[in-house]
């Protein structure tokens, strides 16, 4: 028997959360770093959620949001996608670039920033599987959409919805003095690589 | 006069009678599907989010597939008393919302949605009557069961009615 999404429990719920907690302290510091100042974090929350049911989640079908989308390949693949609420998007130009965003739907180089940020926040999670799993991972460039929420999450949702009805969820706070920005990750490995990596990480003991 | 706001959600089909409206939200590379039949005020619309059911084993909810959905919801409007000669079809969605050159074979999902409904259309011979497709952007879809409008909102383009 292949691996299921339902098997999803127990262990390999708790190997994910670390990763994704070492991931998220990764991209706090490299938040820091590009942007000179303090980072906090709060510890980030994973959930194994019904496809058709994460846009409820996210507070609505027609609320807008950032999804800066990114593919991995290699030993592993599958894509991941951050969404940032408008919000914490806000919040995140604010700091980079000293001023709030004039426009709704942002200039140029304000998407390029996202599209950046979305890179690093991204490869720092591929990192942290990377190194705790000794699997070879590379990313592909991040794609960002403004739009809502329903149409953004419908691509996961499709993704996924050929294979499983569940979906992963990482959820991190980060925060930089008063401004808060919430980052939502859906992490989607195709199921052939789940194995592939609870495997190397030495937890999958069926076989 | 009051209309009653039907949500079709994703993977889901719902039926309507006049003064009925049927509505679904952020569409992207997900197709809205209407059907109605004008002389007796009886329309349907079904959220597919995948081409063909035939295509993968994990199946069983039918108004998730093109092909399954469109055969259901077919069914269900006959039975309310909808003549399948007077139906006509509005389509609406199938979006790419991301940019990215590898796999496309999923990321152009919207585009095969859009033809997987068109086939299956064609199949049954129900004319297009109106069509909003393809593009990058998310739309959201509402019907009228009274006059058969379909209305198309989209984020910072407006509003448009087919």
């Amino acid at each position: 028997m292949g691996f299921q999404i339902n098997d999803l429990k127990g262990i390999y719920i708790d190997v994910l959360k670390e990763i994704g907690n070492i991931g998220a302290g990764n991209a706090a510091t490299s938040l820091s770093k590009m942007i000179n100042t303090k980072v906090d974090m709060e510890v980030p929350s994973i959930e194994i959620l019904d496809t058709e049911r994460i846009v409820e989640i996210l507070g609505g079908e027609e609320l807008i949001v950032v999804g800066v989308y990114i593919s991995f390949f290699k030993d592993i693949n599958g894509t991941m996608l951050l969404i940032l609420d408008k919000e914490s998007s806000d919040n995140l130009l604010k700091i980079l670039f000293g001023k709030k965003p004039e426009n709704e739907f942002y200039n140029d180089m304000e998407i390029s920033a996202l599209q950046e940020i979305g890179n690093i926040l991204s490869s720092s999670y591929i990192n942290s599987i990377s190194a705790f799993s000794n699997l070879k991972i590379n990313i592909s460039v991040p794609s960002v959409s403004i739009d809502m929420a329903g149409s953004i999450l419908s691509v996961p949702a499709i993704e996924y919805g050929q294979i499983s009805d569940k979906i992963i969820l990482i959820e991190n706070k980060l925060k930089e003095g008063n401004n808060e920005i919430v980052g939502k990750f859906f992490l989607m490995p195709d199921i052939d690589s789940y194995r592939v990596l609870f495997k190397s990480l030495g937890v999958l003991i069926d076989e | 006069m009051n209309n009653n706001v039907i949500k079709v959600g994703m993977a889901e089909y719902k039926t309507g009678k006049e003064n009925d409206v049927l509505i679904t939200l952020g569409l992207g590379s997900c197709v809205g599907i209407v059907l109605y039949d004008k002389f007796r005020k009886i329309g349907g619309m079904a959220h597919i989010m995948l081409p063909s059911s035939k295509e993968i084993k994990n199946n069983s909810n039918k108004a998730k597939f093109a092909d399954t959905a469109l055969e259901e919801l077919l069914k269900e409007l006959i039975k309310m008393g909808a003549s399948k000669s007077s139906l006509i079809a509005k389509i609406a969605g199938g979006a790419q919302m991301f940019n990215i050159s590898i796999k496309s074979n999923t990321l152009n999902i919207g585009k095969r949605n859009v033809i997987a409904v068109k086939e299956k259309l064609s199949e049954y011979r129900i004319a297009i009557k109106g069509e909003d497709v393809l593009g990058n952007h998310g739309r959201t879809i509402e019907f009228n069961c009274n006059n058969g409008e379909l209305s198309i909102k989209t984020i910072g383009k407006g509003k448009k009615i087919i």
